[in-house]
């Protein structure tokens, strides 16, 4: 295949992104193109790359807005970038940063493009709000409306409940439960308990932490210099909780089952607000160009089940599909870096790994295997550093390879869940 | 018919559509033979009877008619013949004013000066909507008043008040702003342009639209003050009052304007046109005029000189990296963004580059709050400025300009660290005020790449920028430091490295001299009005205060050091600066200010640190300017003498845009010329008979006064 022949292969040259704020607290001001640009801009400079040479910019986000449809277009047509790079926006839920790179990949591979810009971008601080059915339909019969008095009497028509405004949910459309209910539920089917994933909450602060005090993380992280407010410069991730403990995290309530439930806010990643670029290349063209890579891509693959079975459980059978893709095998990877939604989703997965009935229904003869847990999420996960939608994905895999670079590992595997009971998995291999 | 062949007929159903498209020039512009054409085909139009009405359009690009060609103004040897010139004007507007023929201006880009007055003459103009289509008098500019019409027509079109503020800024109107003023009739879409103006033509002739109409929207104000004969008494001696106090009374061009409006609405239309001709007569012969031109000329030459050999070739541009966040630094970052220019934005410190984005933000918000730019562009432009703690982002940069601290081992340093960045073909500019750029490379493994810039501060205002070169620096260094600064709107001129460059050379003297001048006991205030009164913009102890008494007192310190007794010590200066006073932003200089940074009077705290105590002198006015402005003069002389400077040109731009010589001076060189080389000798000999040093002509002046030689050639184009 083409992707494996030297020199055709997908470089990743480097990967911004912002810094992980907490819906509604440090970046708010921030919307989804704001936050784009900001990523973007960075790693042109980073890289040295030379803006004329890019041909595409794709970019993913979840929560769409009305304003602006297609967000990748505004964030290319800021002035460092020329009028001419293709861009589109794409949503995968948590795994849309994920499938814009793919894109990306495919467009590279394809032969259209030689240098491309992927990443995501999530502002949950700004969500729209939308009007009741009745309120909306009352202003649209108003507009057309062709007396004063018809206009009136259209708007008389609103009742006191028509005007508590919509907010939309993150809940699944088929079955209408949302994503915490769903952690929740595979915390039941696979018997997660409580303690196992407060200590994998409490192992993604710890880990965030380290890679923030060393400043691995904040290596990544393009500094923000807000023009209103303290205007103190935010260089790193506001949800890490450096000092948090066992102790702590289980004093926590269950948010989704009161009574039985074992999904707290704690061991399950906060609403953030963020945006991730990554910058693809040729492997031909990034070398003329003078540019390193860091990784290459080695293969990728997505998978899909019900979702009202185990929503987050799809990357069980994403992985083994880019394993095989890969020619490789779960022990040759150095480094598992694995999108933590819950605790309990990770916790599933990992054992979904090791389960023959989903290796079955992978269409393996032997499951995956146990993933070392000195390899997975090293440097914490979507618990602590945070999960803007559209971003996670380009995230992880700007983390994915700085890490391998800088363990000199050879191969990497990461897996993103997302909503639809969608699964992602990706290999890379280091440069 | 002339030899130009600048027009060009078509006539469609009636209609004669005029094409105004001067040949090998990049704009239109009226000369004589230019109006001579126009005047013979006014007379075909009229005499065919199957000509309805006319429309003139533009066959330039983004210039509509830029005005007159001012090289014909060189030719007047007397007030009368640039009377005759502009009653020529007057003759050749009132033809289309009344002529059988109505014509229609359809106008896109640039209407300036006779063009405006063409147009204001016309039955109906038409503007396009496009940034490039204003409307301007720039005549002030130029030490004159429009010289055919302007001054009566525009305020009969649009009001005494907005007509004034045309005349004497001489600034741009806008289309839009124009529809609004009722400067023009109709605005529309650029490729409607020729199809509605002949459709407007056919209207005038058909009598839909009387020739003679109203345009100008009416408030109650403008029927108070635009309508009434008092309204306008009033209009015109508060417009005298507030131009006088803001001009010194240095410029007759502004009461000439104001005499010329005024007459507009006294007396007969052709008493005003008479008027207006005479008072155009005597300014077109009045030095002001001439030194103004001179300026003109001297900048317009100045754009074609890039100060390297010709064919040297500069490299365009795009991307560059600023060091250093401070307040240089940051307005180099903001004046860049504001050119599209995508900037890395570096300092040591994460809070340093903050601040410094701060004042970049300031910067760019001017535009903002003055409308000139949208939210849009706004947040573009913010976005172009890419702040850093790190050396990334440096490997494809074109131009590095450091701007860090004034000192030679943090400098060292930098240049160092940047060599290891950088691509080898990359310019390593150095905005210094103090240190010589061959000190600077000598840090440098490829000094040749090295080069000064020498900004002025703040850098977003101040118009000129020095390009510094040392004898290593390569051709194309220069050039692309020439051709960034004129990119980013400065004027530039190539100087060579030595001490203070130019203006910081010329100023020393200044400034010393006006220490010496304290310790004499002549009081702060007494010198900086008599400074005012000359033509700066400011006095040098305001100067002083404004740049900071720290900056100052080292650059005087590193002046002395470099030309000795040519730079005197002043026992008072040294004592300010000792106080600690460190001027407008520590709060106290020589004059005091209050929490909010209002100045209030000079500190009487300053008196006590004279060494001769309150002792009191008392020199004219006189005294004073020729004692600053021969020890700057002389200073200017040497710099040109040294080959500190490629032209008395370039001195002269340097004075005027760098320090603010006054304008209508025309520079140090000029006044040379215009006083006379043997006076200025004179007076220098007397003065260094009492002060020595800074008053010692040099031997180059001496052998120029003897020879009676003038800087520029006494005739013709100046330079």
């Amino acid at each position: 295949m083409r992707m494996h022949e030297p020199g055709h292969r997908v470089a990743i040259i480097d990967g911004v992104r912002t810094p992980f704020a907490k819906a509604g607290t440090l970046l708010k001001p921030l919307g989804v193109i704001e936050l784009g640009k900001l990523a973007v801009s960075e790693l042109i400079h980073r890289a040295d790359l030379d803006p004329a040479s890019v041909d595409l910019l794709t970019f993913g986000t979840v929560i769409p807005s009305v304003l602006a449809p297609n967000p990748a277009r505004e964030i290319a047509l800021m002035p460092l970038l020329p009028k001419g790079v293709q861009a589109w926006t794409v949503s995968r839920a948590c795994a849309s940063a994920n499938q814009a790179i793919t894109d990306a990949v495919d467009q590279i591979l394809l032969g259209h493009a030689t240098v491309a810009i992927a990443g995501g971008a999530e502002s949950l601080s700004n969500v729209p709000i939308l009007h009741s059915r009745g309120f909306s339909d009352a202003l649209v019969a108003a507009s057309r409306a062709k007396t004063p008095m018809q206009r009136v009497q259209t708007l008389a028509t609103i009742r006191p409940k028509d005007l508590i405004p919509v907010t939309p949910a993150i809940a699944e459309p088929t079955t209408g439960e949302t994503m915490g209910q769903s952690a929740e539920k595979m915390a039941k089917l696979n018997g997660i308990a409580r303690e196992a994933q407060d200590a994998l909450a409490l192992a993604s602060h710890q880990g965030a932490a380290a890679g923030t005090a060393d400043g691995r993380l904040t290596a990544e992280i393009v500094p923000i210099f807000p023009e209103r407010g303290t205007r103190t410069p935010i260089t790193a991730d506001n949800g890490i909780r450096a000092d948090t403990t066992a102790a702590q995290l289980a004093k926590l309530s269950p948010v989704f089952d009161r009574t039985y439930g074992t999904v707290t806010a704690g061991n399950a990643s906060p609403l953030t607000d963020g945006g991730a670029a990554v910058l693809l290349m040729r492997e031909d063209v990034a070398k003329a160009a003078g540019l390193t890579p860091k990784a290459y891509i080695r293969s990728y693959a997505y998978a899909a089940l019900d979702p009202g079975e185990q929503l987050l459980q799809a990357p069980v059978l994403a992985a083994p599909l880019a394993l095989r893709r890969a020619g490789l095998t779960l022990d040759q990877m150095d480094l598992v870096e694995m999108h933590e939604a819950f605790a309990a989703q990770v916790l599933s997965n990992l054992q979904g790994f090791e389960s023959q009935a989903w290796a079955e229904r992978a269409g393996e003869s032997a499951p995956l295997g146990a993933v070392d847990r000195s390899k997975l999420n090293v440097m914490g996960g979507s618990i602590a550093i945070g999960h803007p939608f559209g971003a996670t994905g380009a995230r992880v895999t700007t983390t994915l390879v700085n890490e391998l670079a800088r363990r000199g590992g050879q191969f990497g595997l990461m897996t993103v869940c997302a909503a639809g009971g969608l699964g992602f998995a990706m290999v890379v291999e280091r440069a | 018919m002339s030899t130009v062949s600048a027009l060009s007929l078509e006539v469609e159903g009636g209609i004669a559509v005029l094409t105004f498209d001067l040949p090998e020039e990049s704009v239109n512009k009226f000369s004589p033979a230019v109006i001579e054409e126009f005047t013979g085909y006014l007379t075909l139009l009229e005499q065919d009877p199957a000509i309805r009405a006319a429309v003139l359009l533009s066959g330039k690009p983004g210039t509509f008619i830029a005005g007159a060609d001012i090289d014909q103004f060189l030719a007047f040897q007397r007030a009368e013949d640039a009377a005759q010139a502009s009653a020529f004007g007057h003759a050749m507007m009132r033809r289309i004013e009344t002529g059988r023929v109505p014509i229609v201006v359809a106008v896109e880009g640039a209407c300036l000066g006779g063009g405006l007055e063409f147009a204001l003459a016309a039955a109906y103009r038409l503007a396009a909507d496009t940034p490039k289509t204003v409307f301007a008098l720039p005549e002030i500019k130029l030490g004159l008043i429009p010289g055919a019409g302007g001054t009566q027509r525009l305020p009969r079109r649009i009001g005494v008040q907005a007509a004034l503020d045309m005349i004497l800024t001489g600034k741009n109107v806008r289309a839009k702003k124009a529809k609004q003023l009722g400067l023009v009739d109709e605005v529309v879409h650029p490729s409607l342009l020729r199809e509605v103006a002949i459709r407007r033509a056919h209207a005038l002739a058909d009598g839909t639209i009387p020739r003679v109409r109203e345009t100008r929207r009416k408030t109650a104000m403008s029927r108070a003050l635009d309508d009434t004969a008092a309204g306008r008494m009033l209009v015109l001696r508060q417009a005298r009052q507030l131009a006088m106090k803001k001009s010194g009374g240095n410029y007759p061009a502004i009461p000439a304007a104001i005499d010329a409006v005024r007459a507009a609405f006294r007396g007969s239309e052709t008493e005003g046109y008479t008027a207006e001709a005479e008072l155009f007569g005597h300014l077109a012969m009045s030095p002001v005029c001439k030194e103004l031109m001179f300026l003109f000329y001297a900048t317009t030459a100045l754009k074609k000189d890039a100060g390297v050999p010709e064919g040297t070739v500069a490299t365009r541009v795009e991307r560059l990296a600023v060091v250093g966040t401070g307040f240089m630094g940051a307005g180099i970052a903001a004046v860049s963004a504001q050119q599209g220019l995508s900037v890395r934005f570096k300092d040591t410190a994460l809070d340093r580059v903050a601040a410094g984005l701060a004042s970049v933000r300031e910067v760019l918000r001017e535009g903002l709050t003055r409308k000139h730019i949208t939210r849009r562009e706004y947040d573009d432009r913010v976005g172009l400025v890419s702040g850093t703690m790190s050396y990334t982002g440096f490997g494809r940069i074109p131009l590095v300009i450091e701007a860090v601290f004034e000192d030679v081992g943090v400098k060292h340093t930098v240049v160092r660290e940047l060599e290891q960045v950088l691509p080898a073909d990359a310019v390593l500019a150095t905005n210094t005020s103090t240190i010589p750029i061959a000190r600077i490379a000598e840090a440098s493994a490829r000094p040749e790449r090295v080069v000064g810039m020498h900004f002025f501060s703040p850098v977003h205002k101040m118009p000129l920028l020095e390009v510094v070169v040392t004898p290593q620096t390569a051709p194309e260094v220069t050039a692309t430091a020439v051709e960034f600064g004129r990119r980013i709107g400065k004027t530039v001129i190539v100087v060579n490295d030595a001490p203070g460059f130019y203006v910081n050379r010329i100023l020393a003297p200044y400034i010393a001299e006006a220490g010496r001048l304290l310790d004499e006991g002549v009081r702060v205030e007494a010198i900086d009005r008599a400074m005012r009164a000359f033509g700066f913009p400011v006095g040098p102890f305001t100067l002083i205060d404004e740049v900071g008494l720290d900056i100052a007192g080292k650059s005087g310190a590193i002046m002395a050091a470099a030309f000795g007794d040519r730079i005197r010590s002043s026992e008072a200066l040294e004592r300010v600066v000792g106080a600690g006073r460190l001027g407008r932003k520590g709060g106290k200089g020589f004059y005091a200010y209050d929490e909010k940074g209002k100045r209030s009077g000079v500190d009487p705290a300053v008196y006590a640190l004279y060494p001769g105590g309150s002792r009191k002198a008392e020199l004219t006015p006189h005294a004073i300017q020729q004692r600053l402005v021969l020890a700057m003069v002389n200073e200017a002389v040497r710099c040109l003498e040294d080959g500190v400077l490629r032209s008395a040109r370039d001195g002269d731009i340097g004075a005027v845009f760098g320090i603010g010589f006054p304008p209508f001076r025309g520079g140090p060189f000029r006044f040379i010329d215009a006083t006379g080389a043997g006076e200025i000798v004179w007076r220098l000999e007397a003065l260094a008979t009492t002060h020595g040093g800074p008053y010692l002509p040099s031997d180059f002046l001496k052998r120029h006064a003897i020879a009676s030689r003038t800087f520029y050639p006494p005739t013709g184009k100046p330079v």
